[in-house]
């Protein structure tokens, strides 16, 4: 039996009269790919958002290797070992590419309210800044500013300031949106190699990367678990056919 | 512009102002005096402004209490001591600023302005309409601070060289402290709030206890400005914590130019010059200053500083093309 590192129990969030997560059970095991799919407004990534802090859930609980982590703060919970990467890019495009990853690695310290040493001589900050550069492919571009660089490296930036951060458990939300094939590649190559010491829990539209990667998939629909299993036992989900798959050949 | 002329070009402008008491009359050296305390006031805003991303439209607040701190425990002193009045001024603006900073980084954009605009106001309104301390007229201070160890006068600011030069020390130490806290873990986690304060919360960082710190830091330094002033001039009065102040201190950062600590010293300068220059060429000047700082704004978003490295940039082309065989490029 494998561990259970992330637990879900009826979790739900309402946004006025909108039910965004409607009674969210599910349990994500240690050192697996977990992949959320489903149509655009199901609820993944307010799911996510839930999960990192970014919001508060209305009802239940979310327990985090069986602490209960439901109404901490965004900041907490990165603490605890939980990275998130977002759908839309959230770096800080004012600062160097190795800047953006200096400022994720320093997080780890044990404070940064630290007033008299300058910052660069940090090594232990400085080699996992590099570290992170190095895996997210970005080490030849660290001095570009971020905001100069491609869009898709950008989304490479998005993972590697995580990376940084060294965490245990990875919340990924779309990690391929806008990528070039090339570049797609490139970051199913790493989240494969990712997963090997890590647990990645990951939001994807594209099904080939999702099969690819994913162990556990999870079908959401309307905010609701739809279905959850291995990718064999989604594959043959009758439910999933009829409403997931049925629906996206409709709007494709 | 290369770091190594910018370093030159600040210890050049330091060295002249080091000069200055050898030629300047006494009225210049006060000016210049005012000048410098001001700058001191608009760089502590400029860690707000320019690094951290608060814009904070009551910095008065802080400058006003350092000031009043002094007037009030000392107006009846015949013998202010240095070392008794300035940790006090210090550490009222300080405890001010954590009370302020405490509620107001609870809040963001448009009410984080208001909300210390409004705790500016409630400070400024609070001495206006105290009798006790002088009400509108303020107090006055007949005595200059001295540092005295046992019955040794060391350092006596009755005499304005003595004023001038404790005034440029504190400057340039602050701006040394700054420039130290900057480059230190805690300036990489400021200037990351100001980049995208969303994303720092995300990585592990507690933003609010960053931000508090940074506003408290800004606070005691206004305070020590204001304390500067209130000992300099010899009076305090609540003006000092008008909105006019504060908003004359935004217009410095932003005419000098945010985010560089220097660029407020520079605004200072202007700001101050203006407004000795510009009333002798017509009654409506407020509206040529106006003019200006709105030139300023749409033109040089980033203040005049940032026509330095331009000014370099000319400077080295017009050297090179008078060299028949140009250098090798120097190090940038």
């Amino acid at each position: 039996m494998t561990e259970i590192i992330l637990r879900t129990e009826r979790l739900n969030k309402n946004f006025g009269g909108l039910i965004a997560a409607n009674n969210i059970s599910l349990s994500f095991e240690r050192g697996r790919v977990h992949a959320i799919i489903g149509p655009n407004g199901a609820g993944k990534t307010t799911l996510i958002n839930l999960l990192s802090g970014d919001l508060l859930p209305s009802d239940g609980t979310i327990l985090f290797k069986d602490r209960d982590i439901t109404t901490l703060p965004p900041h907490k919970i990165s603490q605890l070992g939980i990275g998130r990467s977002y759908q839309k890019t959230n770096i800080f495009p004012t600062f160097s590419c190795y800047e953006n990853c200096w400022v994720a690695a320093q997080s780890r310290l044990k404070t940064s309210m630290h007033f008299f040493r300058p910052a660069i001589r940090l090594r232990s900050v400085q080699e996992r800044a590099e570290r992170a550069l190095d895996l997210c492919g970005l080490s030849h571009r660290s001095a570009c500013l971020a905001s100069a660089m491609s869009y898709g490296e950008q989304r490479q930036l998005e993972i590697g300031m995580m990376l940084a951060t060294e965490p245990e458990l990875l919340l990924l939300d779309e990690p391929l949106a806008g990528m070039g094939s090339e570049e797609s590649l490139q970051v199913i190559d790493l989240l494969q190699r990712l997963a090997k010491n890590h647990t990645l829990i990951l939001i994807e539209h594209d099904m080939d990367a999702v099969f690819a990667i994913a162990e556990q998939l999870t079908v959401m629909v309307n905010g609701r678990v739809l279905e959850t299993g291995t990718v064999e036992q989604i594959r043959n989900s009758q439910a999933v056919q009829e409403v997931y798959l049925g629906a996206e050949e409709e709007t494709s | 512009m290369p770091v190594r002329t910018r370093y030159l070009s600040l210890l050049a402008a330091l060295l002249l102002l080091i000069l200055f008491p050898l030629f300047g009359s006494s009225f210049y050296i006060g000016l210049l005096t005012r000048i410098l305390i001001l700058a001191l006031f608009a760089m502590s805003l400029d860690l707000l402004i320019g690094y951290t991303g608060l814009v904070s439209f009551g910095h008065a607040a802080f400058f006003g209490i350092g000031g009043y701190a002094l007037a009030i425990c000392f107006q009846d002193a015949v013998v202010i001591h240095l070392w008794q009045a300035l940790p006090l001024s210090l550490i009222s603006a300080a405890l001010a600023a954590l009370v302020v900073g405490w509620i107001s980084i609870r809040t963001s954009g448009i009410y984080f302005i208001m909300i210390t605009l409004a705790f500016a106001q409630m400070f400024f309104y609070f001495f206006f309409e105290s009798p006790r301390y002088g009400g509108d007229d303020g107090i006055f201070l007949f005595f200059k601070p001295v540092l005295m160890i046992g019955a040794e006068d060391i350092l006596h600011l009755d005499r304005e060289n003595n004023f001038y030069y404790f005034v440029l020390t504190s400057l340039v130490s602050s701006y040394l402290f700054l420039t130290m806290i900057l480059r230190a873990p805690f300036g990489k986690v400021i200037t990351a709030i100001k980049a995208n304060e969303h994303r720092v919360l995300a990585l592990g960082y507690p933003v609010n206890h960053y931000k508090l710190v940074s506003f408290v830091i800004a606070g005691t330094l206004a305070g020590l400005a204001g304390f500067l002033e209130g000992a300099h001039s010899g009076y305090v009065n609540p003006s000092y914590m008008s909105w006019h102040e504060s908003g004359i201190a935004i217009a410095i950062v932003v005419l000098g130019g945010m985010g560089t600590l220097y660029g407020p010293i520079l605004g200072a300068f202007i700001v101050v010059l203006l407004q000795d220059f510009l009333p002798s060429l017509t009654d409506h000047w407020q509206l040529l200053f106006g003019g200006i700082v709105i030139s300023v704004a749409l033109f040089l978003p980033h203040g005049l500083t940032s026509l330095l490295p331009q000014i370099w940039t000319l400077f080295k082309a017009r050297k090179s093309s008078s060299v028949i065989n140009p250098p090798e490029s120097d190090d940038d």
